[in-house]
């Protein structure tokens, strides 16, 4: 393959020899097919693309692609993919993590990696529940959820991961679900288009400790009332009859209908390219059933990266002063020769 | 060798008639140990370091100790906040900062209360008179002035009004009078650089290197100027003392030399090692002491010039995750910390070990357990090095034996970990961490050679002293199969045809895949053991120093050379014969470790700690050996081991 020929792949390239375990009726098995689709025309070769994951069914995820791959420990794989990127700035990183292991156990990780802008492509494959652990409650789950550790439900108020990700100026934050296997596709080669630390978030059926946890998301008889699909520069509708928008009412969005509460022109036109957080901010915190909730893109906007600025760094000084020789740092304190 | 803190003044010096003024007798005497001691916030360090630098450049052999409180600034004027530098210079080879002090400048009456018991009786004391109001002797806990109760009877009292006299000589400089008055450890290094003949060139230039440079700095400069002269020339008008003190240069080694302390060693260690290796250096790390600064020296513009990539990492696990990712992106990769972070970095070393990549792990080793005594050394991580995480997980663990030695061990840890793709520990402490000493700096084209290679082809054909079970073949990459020296193949994702996926979960050896079979993960077991013990085939057999046909060894590891040794001469002189051996690889231990053992009747091993590497010993060769231990954040004193030698003889 020449360097600068795009490489052209094709599934079976991207499939290993190993043994797919996911439980059957899984959805990580639809991410797993739409993402080695999303692979084929990126321009990448497969040796350059690499998956790094924490622990959890999410995180079996690199052992299926045949590309690199490292299955680190719970919680840590933005700190791997961190490392992994500032010894290598020509790779296509993808971290995979699910809810447990990137907001629980290494929630702090997350934050961090998306503030510093490393260019990594974040998958969080949300189940609401811990899946190979048989079925605890999860930072994502809902409030009164019952799992094995929350016989009676579950206490706490569940952490919104895209509101996480925004907060931590993530300049890439999406919203996709397992079943809409065009809208994944779609926006897993966004990911991977993008430049800096992109975060997505994929609604993922646990069909053992979990099912139907999203099936006002993916029931097709309901679906198109429980969801916003958000396009750059269209106005936010929605419903079975795209009858329904979002309007802002001061602060607050509403639900109205369109000829009947207002025009078109009267809704909320999303805006992805924005620097300023506070419309992907709201549209994050809209939670069905008060509100459709959010799909597609929130915000994608380029600012250096981490690596970027420490290459400048590195460039700068070399320029100011020339490459490193070990002989002057040796001497950089005062010397003295003994005779 | 005369011992290190030889009484100034006394035999074997040797009276020069007159002093350059022509008012004082100069004595030459061997070697001298001083220590500044005086408030978180007057500067001690920075006067201690000055006064090391000049000994230095003149030729003397130094060894330091610095020796700080954890708290930055406690309330002025406490015993907690007081900080001291001991400088140990001599005109022959020296090992430590010394035992006892030969001279104290102390600025208050709590340097005074915490530092008089080590000064030698007869000892120069230099007092700032003007902080020894009431209310500094009730924050001191004094309840009577030590000056006027006779208390110092005994010791070379020198009063110096350093406050007032400093203010007097700054008063022109344009500084504020809180400016001025942090001006007075410049005075008092005066006075100390005319107490022992010192010229004040250095630290003139100095000064001028770091306050010439912006106009505003000026009033600094001028001020520091003014307050170093006007201590000298105190010292010279006053006749503070009838004699001053000479020591000449010392014999060592020709060369060119510089100043450096173990953490500095240890970060251009490795930037020499990443350029021996072409290889980048990654290096991240949690500020914490006493490790902070390694990431501070590795972060420095000078360092990028180098190509290091640094990051500051939100903790400790971020940290060892960010180095052994930038392994497995076939670069470098090295953090640092302390015990309290090697406790949060256990679940990512054993991820290291089970990969079986390349990852530097320097521990500067302080008191613990928990948060412990942060600016206190101890050396008592081994065991933890060695056995602190869950399932079996052998690691190489080597130890500096001295600031200078860091940079060694530091090269040889990358070294190590590259040829046999395996975690390494540098078992470093906060003494040699801090202390500083003259380095004869390398000649480059000398280092030794780090030849890394990389699998660039799929390797599942042709024999390489691994066996190849099962039918795989034809092209595939292995990324398992092993070598002689049951090393694993380094392939750095971007290398097409080599696509593999390493993890935690245990593995089929040579193909890396995943396998829970009971037979593979106990030969899995046995290979990442065999593995670290085959790093024997490659160091230096264990040396034994002295008397080889002594009935006693003394053995120790790291940071406790230099007084062990000191010790173990200072027995010798006296007619008795004992060896001595020094660990600077504790896992695997040198080949012979065990021959060598034997041959002695009596082992003894002085640590600090509770007996970790006696344990290991007994342990693993079946041996007598007998510990010596200390357990109080403080290094050894030469006289201690001295002792505990002469018992056992």
């Amino acid at each position: 393959m020449s360097a600068t020929a795009l490489p052209t792949l094709t599934v079976k390239d991207l499939t290993t020899d190993q043994e797919v375990r996911w439980c059957p009726g899984c959805g990580d098995y639809s991410i797993l097919a739409q993402m080695k689709k999303a692979l084929l025309n990126v321009g990448v070769p497969r040796e350059k693309m690499v998956f790094v994951s924490g622990i959890g069914c999410s995180s079996r995820f690199p052992y299926y692609m045949n590309t690199y791959g490292f299955h680190t420990i719970h919680g840590r794989a933005p700190t791997v993919a961190t490392g992994l990127r500032l010894a290598n700035p020509d790779l296509q990183i993808w971290v995979v993590t699910g809810d447990g292991d990137g907001l629980s156990i290494g929630g702090n990780h997350l934050l961090h990696v998306l503030r510093r802008n490393i260019d990594l492509k974040i998958l969080l494959f949300n189940n609401e529940i811990y899946g190979l652990t048989k079925g605890q409650y999860s930072p994502t789950s809902r409030t009164g959820t019952p799992s094995k550790t929350s016989k009676t439900g579950s206490l706490e108020t569940p952490i919104r991961p895209l509101t996480i990700a925004i907060a931590s100026e993530a300049t890439f934050v999406a919203r996709t679900v397992d079943v809409d296997v065009k809208h994944l596709t779609e926006t897993l080669k966004r990911a991977a288009d993008h430049k800096g630390a992109a975060f997505v978030e994929i609604y993922q059926n646990c069909k053992i400790f979990n099912d139907e946890v999203w099936a006002y998301a993916t029931d097709k008889s309901v679906k198109a009332d429980n969801l916003l699909y958000v396009e750059h520069g269209k106005p936010m509708i929605f419903g079975k009859d795209r009858n329904k928008g979002i309007r802002l009412n001061g602060l607050k969005p509403e639900v109205v209908e369109i000829g009947k509460d207002c025009q078109i022109d009267d809704l909320m036109v999303h805006d992805e390219q924005s620097e300023d957080p506070t419309l992907a901010n709201l549209l994050s915190r809209m939670v069905a059933p008060q509100f459709p909730e959010v799909i597609g893109v929130f915000r994608s906007y380029r600012k250096p990266c981490y690596e970027e600025l420490l290459e400048k760094q590195i460039n700068d000084n070399i320029a100011k002063k020339g490459k490193g020789v070990v002989e002057d740092l040796f001497k950089a304190e005062d010397v003295w020769t003994v005779e | 060798m005369a011992s290190p803190s030889a009484p100034a003044g006394a035999a074997p010096a040797v009276s020069v008639p007159l002093s350059r003024n022509g008012k004082h007798t100069v004595e030459e005497v061997e070697s001298i140990t001083i220590r500044f001691a005086g408030d978180s916030g007057d500067g001690m360090q920075l006067a201690g370091t000055r006064f090391t630098d000049t000994a230095a450049i003149l030729g003397n052999d130094i060894a330091t100790f610095p020796d700080f409180p954890a708290e930055i600034r406690a309330p002025a004027g406490t015993l907690a906040g007081v900080s001291g530098f001991q400088v140990h210079f001599s005109s022959h080879d020296i090992h430590t900062p010394g035992d006892i002090l030969d001279a104290l400048v102390v600025m208050n009456p709590a340097a005074l209360k915490t530092n008089l018991r080590d000064l030698k009786k007869g000892g120069i004391l230099i007092v700032n008179v003007d902080a020894f109001g009431q209310n500094d002797l009730d924050k001191a806990k004094y309840k009577t002035n030590p000056l006027e109760d006779g208390s110092l009877a005994g010791y070379n009292v020198i009063r110096v009004a350093v406050s007032k006299l400093n203010k007097e000589s700054v008063k022109d400089c344009g500084l504020s009078p809180r400016e001025q008055d942090r001006c007075k450890n410049f005075f008092a290094l005066g006075l100390v650089y005319w107490l022992y003949e010192r010229p004040l060139d250095s630290t003139l230039k100095w000064l001028k290197e770091k306050f010439g440079r912006k106009a505003d700095h000026k009033p600094v400069l001028d001020a520091n100027t003014a307050a170093l002269k006007a201590g000298y020339n105190y010292g010279e008008t006053v006749e503070l003392l009838p004699v001053q003190y000479k020591v000449t240069k010392a014999k060592i080694a020709p060369g060119l030399y510089r100043k450096i302390t173990g953490n500095e060693a240890l970060a251009i260690g490795l930037v020499a090692a990443s350029h021996a290796a072409k290889k980048t250096l990654v290096y991240s790390g949690y500020p914490i002491t006493p490790a902070s600064s390694v990431l501070e020296d590795l972060s420095q513009p000078e360092m990028r010039r180098h190509g290091v990539r640094t990051l500051q990492a939100e903790d400790e696990i971020a940290a060892i995750g960010v180095a052994l990712g930038a392994s497995f992106g076939g670069a470098i990769g090295v953090t640092g910390t302390s015990g309290p972070g090697i406790c949060l970095k256990s679940e990512a070393i054993n991820l290291a070990v089970m990969t079986e990549l390349p990852l530097v792990i320097l521990d500067i080793q302080r008191g613990g357990p928990s948060t412990g005594l942060p600016t206190k050394t101890e050396q008592a991580d081994l065991l933890q090095a060695m056995f602190g995480r869950n399932g079996e997980s052998p690691v190489a663990i080597l130890a500096p034996q001295s600031p200078v030695d860091c940079f060694d061990i530091a090269y040889e840890a990358v070294q190590v970990a590259t040829r046999f793709m395996c975690p390494v520990f540098v078992l470093s402490d906060g003494y040699i961490a801090n202390g500083s000493e003259p380095w004869r700096i390398p000649d480059v084209s000398k280092l030794p050679k780090i030849e890394i290679t990389h699998a660039t082809k799929p390797n599942s054909e042709g024999t390489n002293g691994a066996t190849h079970e099962g039918g795989e073949g034809g092209g595939m990459f292995l990324p398992y199969k092993r070598d002689l020296y049951l090393s694993r193949p380094w392939a750095i994702p971007g290398t097409p045809g080599l696509e593999h996926r390493i993890g935690g979960i245990e593995k089929q050896d040579v193909t890396g895949n995943i396998n829970y079979e009971p037979a593979n993960h106990e030969h899995m077991t046995h290979t990442r053991w065999k593995k670290i013990e085959n790093i024997a085939l490659t160091i230096p057999e264990l040396e034994v120093l002295g008397d080889a046909d002594a009935e006693l060894l003394v053995i120790g590891w790291g940071g406790t050379y230099g007084s062990i040794t000191t010790a173990v001469d200072r027995v010798r002189k006296s007619g008795k014969k004992v060896a001595q051996a020094h660990l600077r690889y504790l896992n695997p231990m040198p080949k012979n470790t065990e021959a060598v053992l034997k041959r002695f009747k009596k082992i003894l091993v002085p640590e600090l700690n509770s007996g970790q590497l006696c344990w290991l010993l007994r342990a693993k060769y079946l041996v007598p050996a007998e510990g010596y231990n200390k357990v109080q954040g403080r290094p050894f004193l030469v006289s201690e081991i001295e002792t505990a030698i002469t018992n056992k003889l």
